[in-house]
Parts: structure tokens; C-alpha cells; sequence
């Protein structure tokens, strides 16, 4: 495989697309919203339980699309259950940085985690709404604002 | 029989050396990600000869002038060039007359000029028109706009599993009420043909005028208008070997009499006072502003091209190369073809069960290949056939059975890697 597309399909995000972790439905969710590409005809769904002191005690997506958008709401759901609302959209903010290449070579995108295999990313202007499709619908959830989140 | 001898066999078939024809094709000799380009997006847009490029570079050379004002030499020549251009597209598909042939910039505007001009001149409260499943979003918004507009029913006919019109459910959909048809003649997502004959057919029967959208026929059937007997066509200069911004609209000339025009501005009149305006005579009625005077230049000069290949053997060229690719591609694992209708133009829709379109495309791209993915402007169709998306591998005049050899050696590492 060339060398930008094994940075792009990562190990990681083959995976995630293989076995999506949370792919399931939360009944009574505290937030919802749906997210929509209509160039590619992605959509997700995201669910989250929100207690009362702001904390994600649950998280979970539905939905269909390619394997960078499956592994991204994948490893986003893994990654906020347990953080507060707070916490979570300053992730989305790197998030949204490293694969819009804001952030560059800078050391902070080791705080990221696994979510660093985003990185290649940058490298397809074409496939960057396929990895934020899922925290832009996310953040929508949490100010649940019901309007469909639609990216293009 | 080995695939290298089944390629020999069909090769043997061909009726002009695909070879030459690629030499008339600068773009084909460029390089993608270090990979020869294999190009395989034709319904999307077609490459363009040296013969059109060079014939639109002429205009902007050596004759650059506005047309249908001037007095001054460059003013004659480009009319002079820019009408028989006119008078290429008019033989092309054998109307009647030129004042029956409009430029427009492709066939979305086309069918909004009808929908907007004809539409709104005729369409009433509670009347119907029909379209199909498998319409082009252009093909169906136009309709729809109109029919909120004027309170109007959008009426769509079925299709079946292969992915063809049902006709028997048309003849059942069409009746008093129904006051216009408009349908693909070739699909851009499934490339099923439509009996569009029949249909044109059908609807007059009852006086019903029928648009056939031809965007994706015309570089691969021969049309005859005359002979089809329909009401209006639309096609685009850029799916014909021609550049991308110029389209034509087909109309009967007793229609296009009777329509008021799409657009107000210049070369659309007559005479203007502050009080009211004459229009001016066909076709210029409905081509108000200066037009795309060197897209019309390289569609005729597209139009000259193809003739000399001959459409004939360029349908007989693709319809091998599709049937090549259908059987290569039919022992992938997973893979279902969307579209397989008996009648088909050079369209290869396909879903993989495990594979999502868009990292289809992607590794194919670092192949060289360029597809297309995505729902192709048809959001209806794809829910019809349960899928979000499909990969389109399209066939043009230039293509070679070695490209398609690439394409399916692509789809099979894709496998590889997320199988």
C-alpha cells in the first residue's frame, strides 16, 4: 500500500470499521442528534446519557458510511464515555485542529491519544468530512440543538 | 478460457484501434499518483480531444468577438462559426429546423427552461406530471418546484429489481390529469436504457408532451428526434466530448412558438421601449445575454469528432468494455451490481457488502483509477435499492480492456485490506 494511504487506513481505523465499538442504540437518550453528508450520503446518529453533574455516563452511534467516518464516531464514543461536557468539546476543538491542520507538527497532538491516527487525514481535503462527521453531530447533541448537522 | 485469451476474443471485436483514438486525448497521457491515469468517470464529464480544444482555442485566437451585433469582420466570423455549430447539433439529431435547437449551459438549465417557461405557462391545480425512479436530481427538483408552485402532483414511476421501468405501471399512472412526462433515456446511475419511444408513444396518445433527458444517450445512441417523435430533449456538451458550460434544449418548433421566454435581456429581443418589448424569433427568443460562444464552437467541433469515429462503433466499443467489466468484476466477494437492466449504456454501479464507496474510491485514486462515488444525484434511486451510495466505473470511446484489467486488480487489494 503506498505510503499516504497507510497514513490515511491505519491498523487502528481498520479495526474500528471492522468492529465499531458502541454501535448500538441508547432507548431515552438525554442527548440526540443526526448527522448528514449529503455528498456522500453518510449519516450517523449520536446518543448520549448526560447526568446531572455534566458527565457522559453514555455514549453510542448508529448510522452508515465509509471507514473513516465509522472509526471516528468508533473512537470518539470510546474516548468521552466518563468525560464531562466541558472536556469533551475541548477534544472536539484538537480534534476538529489535527484534522484541519491547524495543529501542524505541534506536540500537543500526542494529548489526543489514539485519535492521532487522524492525522493523515489532512492529507484528503475530499475525506476531512468523512472523520468530523460524527463530532459535529456530537456537539450538536450536547447544546441539543435538533436541527441535522449536515457537513459538505 | 484463460482471461488473457477471452481478452484477445473481444479485442478481436473491436472496430477501431483504441490506441488512436487515446493519441487524440492529451489528458490520457498524465499521471496520477505516479500511475498511468485510467479514467473511468466518463458519465460524469468525457475528456476532450486535441481536435476540441483546438477548435475552442481557434475562437479565442483568431475570432474573439461577441455575436448577432457586430458589423466588424471578427463579430461575422464568430456567428458565422457559433450558428453552424447550431446547424452540427440540429443534424446530429435530425430536427426539423435550427430555430429548434436552444444553447443553454447544459441540461439542468434546459429542463428548467422548459419547466419554467412551459411549466408555468400550462401546468394548473391538481394536474399531474410523471417522471421515474431513476431520474437526475435535475430531472426531478425543476418538477418539483413547479408543481409546489402551482399545486401540481409529482407523480414517479417504479422500477424493478434489474432496475428498469415498469411499463405497465406507467400506462396505469397516466391519465386525464396528466399534463407532462419527463424521462431519463439513459440512466447515469444504472445506465438501464429506457423504452423512451414507447413512453413518448404512450403519452401522445393522449396529447401528453414528453421531455426525454438525454444527457447520458446521446454519446452512445444514435437520436433521431424527428424520428422518436418527442417533445423536448436536453443534453450537455461535456458528457459528448465537448467542454463542460454548454447544453442544448431540443424543442418542437410549435412549442417553443408558444412558450414565453426563460430569461429577459439582449439578443432575446426584437425591440425594446420602456413600455414593452418584442421577442426576437427562434431560437434566439431563449438565449438571452451572450452566450458561451466557445462552448458552442467545441461542441459542434465534439459533435465532428464523434461522427468521424462513428456513434455506432463507439456504442459497440462500450457495450464490449461493460460486458468485459460486469464479467470480471462479478467473482469479487461481495460485490453486488446495482443496474442490470438488458438494455444498458457503459455504466458499472456496484456495492461491496463489507466496503464503503467513498474508501472504494480512494485506493483506487492511488491506482490511477478514477471512479466515481457517491449517490451520482439520484438520493431516490439509491434508497430504492437500499443502498447510501454506490462506485461507478463509466465507459467512454477511449477506454481499453487493460484499464478495466487495472480497476478490477484495484478492487481486488481493497479486499485484501478490509476483508
Amino acid at each position: 500500500m503506498d505510503q499516504e494511504l497507510r497514513e490515511l487506513y491505519q491498523q487502528v481505523i481498520l479495526d474500528h470499521n471492522k468492529s465499531p465499538r458502541n454501535f448500538r442504540l441508547i432507548e431515552h437518550p438525554t442527548n440526540f442528534a443526526e448527522g448528514y453528508n449529503p455528498l456522500c450520503g453518510d449519516n450517523i446518529n449520536i446518543f448520549l446519557n448526560v447526568n446531572e453533574a455534566g458527565i457522559i455516563d453514555d455514549i453510542s452511534f448508529q448510522g452508515s458510511g465509509c471507514a473513516i467516518s465509522k472509526a471516528s464516531a468508533s473512537l470518539m464514543t470510546s474516548m468521552l464515555k466518563g468525560k464531562t461536557v466541558t472536556e469533551a468539546e475541548k477534544i472536539f476543538e484538537k480534534f476538529h485542529e489535527l484534522v484541519t491542520d491547524k495543529l501542524g507538527d505541534n506536540p500537543e497532538i500526542d494529548d489526543l491519544g489514539k485519535l492521532a491516527v487522524f492525522a493523515g487525514v489532512r492529507e484528503f481535503p475530499a475525506r476531512v468530512k468523512c472523520a468530523s462527521l460524527a463530532w459535529h453531530t456530537m456537539i450538536n447533541a450536547l447544546h441539543n440543538k435538533n436541527e441535522k448537522v449536515v457537513t459538505e | 478460457m484463460d482471461m488473457k485469451a477471452d481478452t484477445a476474443v473481444i479485442e478481436n471485436k473491436f472496430l477501431y484501434d483504441v490506441k488512436k483514438i487515446r493519441n487524440d486525448f492529451p489528458i490520457l497521457n498524465i499521471m496520477v499518483h505516479d500511475k498511468p491515469l485510467v479514467y473511468l468517470d466518463n458519465a460524469a464529464t468525457t475528456q476532450k480531444p486535441q481536435y476540441v480544444i483546438d477548435k475552442t482555442n481557434n475562437y479565442y485566437e483568431k475570432m474573439n468577438a461577441n455575436i448577432h451585433r457586430g458589423v466588424h469582420a471578427l463579430s461575422q466570423e464568430a456567428t458565422e462559426e457559433f450558428e453552424s455549430a447550431r446547424i452540427i447539433v440540429k443534424n446530429f439529431i435530425n430536427a426539423l429546423g435550427k430555430n429548434e435547437i436552444i444553447f443553454t449551459r447544459g441540461t439542468t438549465e434546459s429542463i428548467n427552461l422548459v419547466a419554467s417557461s412551459y411549466g408555468r405557462k400550462n401546468i394548473k391545480e391538481g394536474d399531474e406530471i410523471i417522471i421515474s425512479t431513476m431520474e437526475h436530481h435535475s430531472n426531478i427538483v425543476p418538477w418539483q418546484m413547479l408543481c409546489t408552485e402551482k399545486k401540481a402532483k409529482l407523480r414517479v414511476v417504479p422500477i424493478n429489481d434489474e432496475g428498469e421501468v415498469i411499463f405497465e405501471e406507467f400506462e396505469k399512472m397516466i391519465n386525464e390529469k396528466t399534463k407532462f412526462v419527463s424521462v431519463v433515456y439513459a440512466s447515469n446511475s444504472l445506465g438501464t436504457v429506457n423504452p423512451v419511444k414507447k413512453i413518448i408513444d404512450l403519452a401522445h396518445q393522449r396529447n401528453i408532451p414528453v421531455l426525454i433527458d438525454a444527457a447520458q444517450a446521446v454519446n452512445h445512441l444514435k437520436i433521431d428526434v424527428q424520428q422518436l417523435d418527442c417533445d423536448f430533449l436536453a443534453f450537455s456538451g461535456h458528457k459528448l466530448y465537448g467542454p463542460t458550460g454548454i447544453g442544448i434544449l431540443y424543442g418542437k418548433v410549435n412549442h417553443l412558438e408558444a412558450m414565453p421566454p426563460y430569461q429577459g435581456g439582449g439578443d432575446m429581443i426584437s425591440k425594446v421601449t420602456f413600455e414593452e418589448t418584442t421577442y426576437n424569433e427562434l431560437p434566439h427568443k431563449f438565449e438571452a445575454g451572450t452566450p458561451d460562444i466557445a462552448g458552442a464552437i467545441g461542441l459542434g467541433a465534439a459533435i465532428e469528432y464523434i461522427e468521424k469515429i462513428g456513434l455506432e462503433n463507439i456504442a459497440h466499443h462500450e457495450n464490449l468494455l461493460l460486458e468485459y467489466a460486469t464479467n470480471a468484476v462479478s467473482d469479487l466477494k461481495g460485490l453486488r451490481i446495482i443496474g442490470t437492466a438488458k438494455n444498458k449504456i457503459g455504466v458499472l454501479s456496484f456495492h461491496f457488502e463489507k466496503v464503503h464507496p467513498h474508501d472504494v474510491g480512494t485506493f483506487l485514486d492511488f491506482e490511477g483509477v478514477a471512479i466515481r462515488t457517491g449517490h451520482h444525484c439520484t438520493q431516490p434511486l439509491m434508497k430504492r435499492f437500499g443502498v447510501p451510495a454506490t462506485s461507478r466505473a463509466s465507459f467512454g470511446m477511449y477506454n481499453s480492456m487493460e484499464e478495466i484489467d487495472v480497476l478490477v486488480k484495484g478492487l481486488k487489494k481493497i479486499l485484501e485490506v478490509f476483508g
